[in-house]
């Protein structure tokens, strides 16, 4: 009797209310951003928010489906998910339909689904399996390159489809394999890397060169244990070479959109009228989204109350850009509500993660978390012109079917791993 | 450590969104107003300015529709500019220069862009306004004169500036306000109150319906009609009468202050102030600055009296019982005080008392009169207080604190003005010219149509004001309760008697008008301008007071006409028909009617810029007007009797 009370229990009611929490705090903004008249009829399915009614009702279902399954399904399973994936993106190059220039789209009749969404949770399975293999070992070079293949081939796939934004997110399984022991020198690697570009980016590649001198021959001079001459003279000309390189790739292979946001992102455009310009054309999303952010002040104009919001002032409000309504109407204190709700969700992830048991629970726990938080991150760092933009949804919050189940299915396989965990032994 | 990685991360990224988040939403933020919010248009929805009737109920002043385009500089987007300057009849760099000017004023508010465009320009761009944005047509009404008379009361309007938007914040950029006369003085019951609708903007700047059903707009106040106190066709008379003449008539129903007709002259058409070319004409007659015909004679004119105050200074004897209405004052042909001399045109040795003293005017016998106030008590600083205050009773000296949008003080003496000219000493003969209307005393033509209202009424005045009524309001007690002056009821009398004789045997005999008793007073009046710095005199004023019937008077009045030389030559006859015209609707004296309309000032006006020498008064011709001026005034006098009957 004891085991069976303890049936319900044991998921992680904590996780599964601050996700429903925002499911529905998400809803109340796309009903806001997507209504068109006083009038609101909820029953008129041709409506974005009438729809996600029907889909988060689906979620349901499939959140009880997902907790219903015994929990080795998901481990044992795991490639075969990757693979039906992998093959259903590969699909896309000949039934996708193309949607505002990205081919990340089925269309059967006038339902839509979006594999790419799905892909994510495929690969962190397979990732995690991968990595709790017991012939593998992530300090070895071999397993890494083998590990980096199963992200890279759904990274490389949705790029092929013009979706730059899911691409990102695969850079979250970084954190998955550096939790389980890929080596420091990747974290070292990577942070000059990204440093060096947005150096090369900002200043020139001459300048972040001599930089990269100077730093090299100052921690000469500091550091007891000297570093030989040449691997000195290895890391300033494999610095200049990555600066120009970069310097090389934003100029003569990004497109000019692309320029154009890294060039506002980074302040590199200095003539007023020109900015202008920019604000009017590619940056008019971020800015509308910024002023009507601010034009929420405190407490917001109220919910429905928003001037902004119901003038369809900031395109794509219902999608990528919901935060800026939850800014409109909701004020500071809703925006702030929404980030400590997401911290809160990803931090008891994390945490729970760290308790499993199984190598597998852990490394998913870990990619479930850190998808999360590069969707969070990006998402609302793009909407209030922190970085540069990147169209991603915000999980649990964006309108769109696709989107809402993948980050359902991707969390809840997650509670029930960690539901089984004291039966594992 | 590997495990803390991520979580440092996540909240490192919570922490800066948060600091971003009141960035944003505290530091830079705050709730848009309706007013300001960009995705509200704001359509502001102009009331119908009350209309102007005469006293007789004949609309003077209506309303037309006008159109303007607006601007707000930050909404600007991209567009055909070729296309829009093309419709608006604007070139590329009169385009820049006007939305500068709007972006210097305020990006985000609205201001004029191209005010009152024409019918055809309106129907031509209505349509395509919708391509242009950051640009709207406000419609507001503009004023219509049903009427060419009557400028300087009515007054027009005209867009606000800087200042009067920052006095009131009611009115914005564009918005059209009272900028003289009536117009002015009544702007707000005239004006109404703005109505707004806020309607909800998409990002395509299209309208997407009424914000939240209309329930913050604002319904806009109909302005009130008025009626003035005027009555158009004796004004028009007036008016017509002062051509190629320079001063100012004001005529005053004595019985309750009301204004009946406010010439100034030379004036203009008030239509000339509306519309496109508005602000052409009016730089015109602002340049103007030797006719001046913005200036307002008859309430900003101020000038020496003359002798009408003389009436004044026989009122104040009484009442100061330094003289009887019996007693004879023999004239020397003059006045002698110490070793000076004040010359007067009656014969020598004439024994004058009050009544042919003003018949006559006699200098000597005023002269007599305001020294005998000033020493009674045996000093004359505080004779000369005693005087100025019995005077100040008759609205003299000061504003007449009325509904008229401007004014003057005029000026009446008191001992305190003296001391900065006679610190020390101070004796009745060293201001010896006010007993005669001249030297320090100061009036306009309006205060001295009250002085006559004060004695026709023997002894009180209602405040001259020009409203009549208002829908809805009564009059304020200012205007409707009697002043009293400080003169009793029975000193009126012999005074009265002066100016009656003054009609029937003295310096206006040949001015009476057939079965209506009047009463008047002339002046002639020197005076002085600077040319290069040399003091000149130029021909005398001529000046006319008068009041009609002597019982029960119906209309007072004061006439200012600038060198016309002697008092009945020019304003007198002025006086006496607009008496007639008054009192009986109809002009019996022909002759003098005639007389005015052919005879012109503008060659004495025109004297002191030729930089010649000239003669003056009596060694000067007379002009008669040319003849198509004599024809075109002849058209008008008949325009006028048809009308008026």
């Amino acid at each position: 009797m004891v085991r069976e009370t303890n049936r319900y229990f044991k998921f992680d009611w904590v996780t599964i209310i601050l996700f429903l929490l925002l499911v529905a705090f998400g809803w109340l903004n796309i009903l806001s951003a997507s209504h068109t008249g006083t009038e609101i009829d909820y029953f008129d399915f041709s409506q974005p928010f009438a729809k996600q009614i029907i889909f988060i009702f689906l979620t349901l279902i499939l959140i009880i489906l997902l907790l219903a399954l015994d929990a080795k399904f998901y481990e044992r399973f795991s490639s075969v998910f990757y693979i039906l994936s992998m093959l259903s993106l590969v699909g896309l190059f000949i039934f996708g339909k193309n949607v505002n220039g990205a081919t990340s789209w089925y269309a059967i009749g006038s339902f839509t689904i979006q594999p790419s969404e799905f892909a994510k949770a495929a690969t962190a399975l397979a990732v995690a399996k991968y990595i709790s293999d017991l012939n593998t070992d992530i300090k070895t070079l071999k397993d890494q390159l083998r590990t980096f293949m199963i992200i890279l081939i759904p990274a490389l796939l949705v790029l092929l489809q013009n979706d730059t934004g899911s691409t990102v997110v695969y850079g979250a399984f970084f954190f998955v394999l550096y939790r389980e022991g890929l080596p420091k020198i990747y974290l070292i690697i990577g942070f000059l890397v990204v440093l060096l570009s947005i150096l090369a980016l900002k200043f020139g590649a001459i300048s972040t060169t001599i930089a990269a001198i100077l730093a090299v021959i100052l921690l000469h001079f500091f550091r007891k244990r000297k570093y030989p001459i040449l691997q000195s003279i290895f890391i300033i000309t494999v610095s200049a070479a990555l600066s120009f390189g970069v310097q090389f790739f934003y100029e003569s292979i990004l497109k000019p959109h692309q320029q154009d946001r890294i060039s506002l992102w980074l302040g590199l455009e200095k003539d007023p009228e020109k900015l202008e310009e920019m604000k009017r054309t590619f940056a008019y999303n971020l800015n509308e989204s910024e002023k009507a952010i601010s034009s929420g002040g405190f407490t917001g104009k109220g919910f429905l109350e928003g001037t902004r919001t119901t003038g369809k002032f900031v395109p794509e409000q219902h999608t990528d850009y919901i935060f800026s309504t939850v800014g409109e109407e909701w004020g500071f204190l809703g925006t702030t509500l929404v980030v400590i709700l997401f911290v809160l969700l990803i931090l008891r992830i994390l945490h729970l993660a760290e308790l499993q048991k199984s190598q597998f629970s852990r490394a998913y726990g870990y990619g479930v978390a850190a998808i999360i938080f590069m969707h969070f991150m990006i998402n609302i760092g793009m909407v209030m012109g922190l970085i540069p933009t990147i169209g991603i949804p915000l999980p649990m919050f964006s309108y769109g079917g696709s989107g809402l189940w993948a980050f359902t299915i991707l969390l809840f396989i997650f509670i029930k791993l960690d539901s089984n965990r004291i039966n594992e032994w | 450590m590997r495990q803390f990685l991520l979580f440092f991360l996540v909240i490192l990224c919570g922490f800066t969104f948060i600091g971003r988040l009141f960035y944003l939403q505290i530091y830079k933020g705050g709730s848009d107003n309706l007013y300001d919010d960009n995705a509200i248009r704001k359509v502001w929805n102009y009331p119908k300015r009350g209309f102007v009737y005469d006293r007789n109920g004949q609309l003077l002043v209506g309303n037309q529709p006008s159109y303007d385009v607006m601007v707000i500089p930050r909404e600007v987007g991209d567009f055909d500019m070729d296309e829009f300057c093309k419709l608006l009849k604007i070139s590329r760099e009169t385009y820049d220069k006007k939305l500068e000017r709007a972006r210097r004023y305020s990006p985000r508010l609205a201001s004029p862009f191209v005010p009152q465009l024409s019918k055809e320009d309106y129907a031509v761009l209505q349509e395509k306004m919708r391509k242009f944005d950051g640009f709207y047509i406000q419609k507001r009404p503009l004023r219509k004169y049903e009427t060419t008379i009557g400028a300087n009361v009515l007054g027009d309007i005209g867009e606000v500036n800087n200042r009067d938007i920052k006095n009131d914040p009611y009115y914005q950029m564009g918005d059209l306000k009272g900028k003289n006369g009536i117009e002015a003085s009544y702007e707000k019951t005239l004006r109404g109150v703005k109505g707004i609708k806020f309607i909800q903007k998409d990002r395509f700047n299209r309208d997407i319906g009424p914000h939240k059903n209309g329930k913050f707009d604002i319904i806009p106040e109909q302005g009130k009609d008025i009626t003035i106190t005027i009555d158009a066709n004796l004004q028009a008379y007036g008016e017509l009468l002062m051509e190629n003449k320079r001063g100012g008539v004001i005529a005053i129903e004595p019985a309750t202050g009301e204004i009946l007709s406010m010439v100034a002259a030379p004036t203009y058409d008030p239509n000339i102030l509306v519309g496109r070319e508005r602000s052409k004409n009016f730089t015109k007659l602002l340049k103007d600055d030797i006719a001046n015909p913005l200036f307002n004679r008859s309430i900003q004119g101020v000038y020496e009296p003359g002798s009408p105050f003389k009436l004044m200074n026989a009122l104040i004897g009484l009442q100061e019982d330094v003289i009887t209405p019996e007693e004879k004052i023999t004239c020397y042909a003059g006045y002698k005080y110490g070793n000076r001399f004040m010359k007067c045109h009656c014969y020598r040795g004439r024994r004058n008392n009050m009544i042919t003293g003003i018949q006559e005017s006699c200098n000597a016998y005023f002269a007599t009169t305001y020294r005998r106030i000033l020493d009674k008590t045996g000093d004359a600083s505080e004779g000369i207080d005693t005087w100025s205050k019995h005077a100040k009773s008759f609205g003299l000296g000061n504003f007449l604190n009325n509904d008229l949008y401007v004014g003057q003080k005029g000026r009446i003496p008191d001992r305190a003005y003296y001391k900065r000219i006679y610190p020390k000493t101070f004796y009745s003969t060293y201001t010896i010219s006010n007993a005669i209307g001249q030297g320090e005393v100061a009036t306009t033509p309006i205060q001295l149509a009250n002085m006559v209202c004060a004695i026709a009424n023997r002894g009180h005045y209602f405040t001259p004001h020009v409203i009549k009524h208002i829908k809805g309001e009564t009059l304020p007690e200012n205007f409707t309760k009697p002043k009293y002056t400080t003169i009793d009821k029975q000193h009126f009398e012999p005074v009265i008697e002066g100016m009656h004789a003054v009609y029937k045997n003295g310096t206006a005999k040949f001015l009476n008008v057939k079965d209506i008793e009047i009463c008047g007073k002339t002046g002639t009046v020197e005076n002085f301008i600077k040319i290069d710095s040399v003091r000149t005199q130029l021909t005398d004023h001529s000046i006319f007071v008068a009041f009609a019937p002597k019982e029960n008077p119906k209309i007072a009045i004061a006439v200012f006409v600038e060198n016309g030389y002697w008092g009945s030559r020019f304003a007198g006859k002025v006086a006496s028909l607009m008496i007639e015209k008054h009192i009986k609707g109809y002009i019996t004296r022909k002759d003098m009617e005639e007389w005015l309309l052919k005879h012109s000032l503008e060659n004495e006006y025109a004297k002191p810029y030729t930089g010649e020498p000239f003669n003056i008064n009596g060694k000067t011709q007379l002009q008669i007007v040319e003849e198509a001026e004599y024809y075109r005034l002849k058209q008008k006098l008949n325009q006028l009797n048809t009308t008026s009957n």
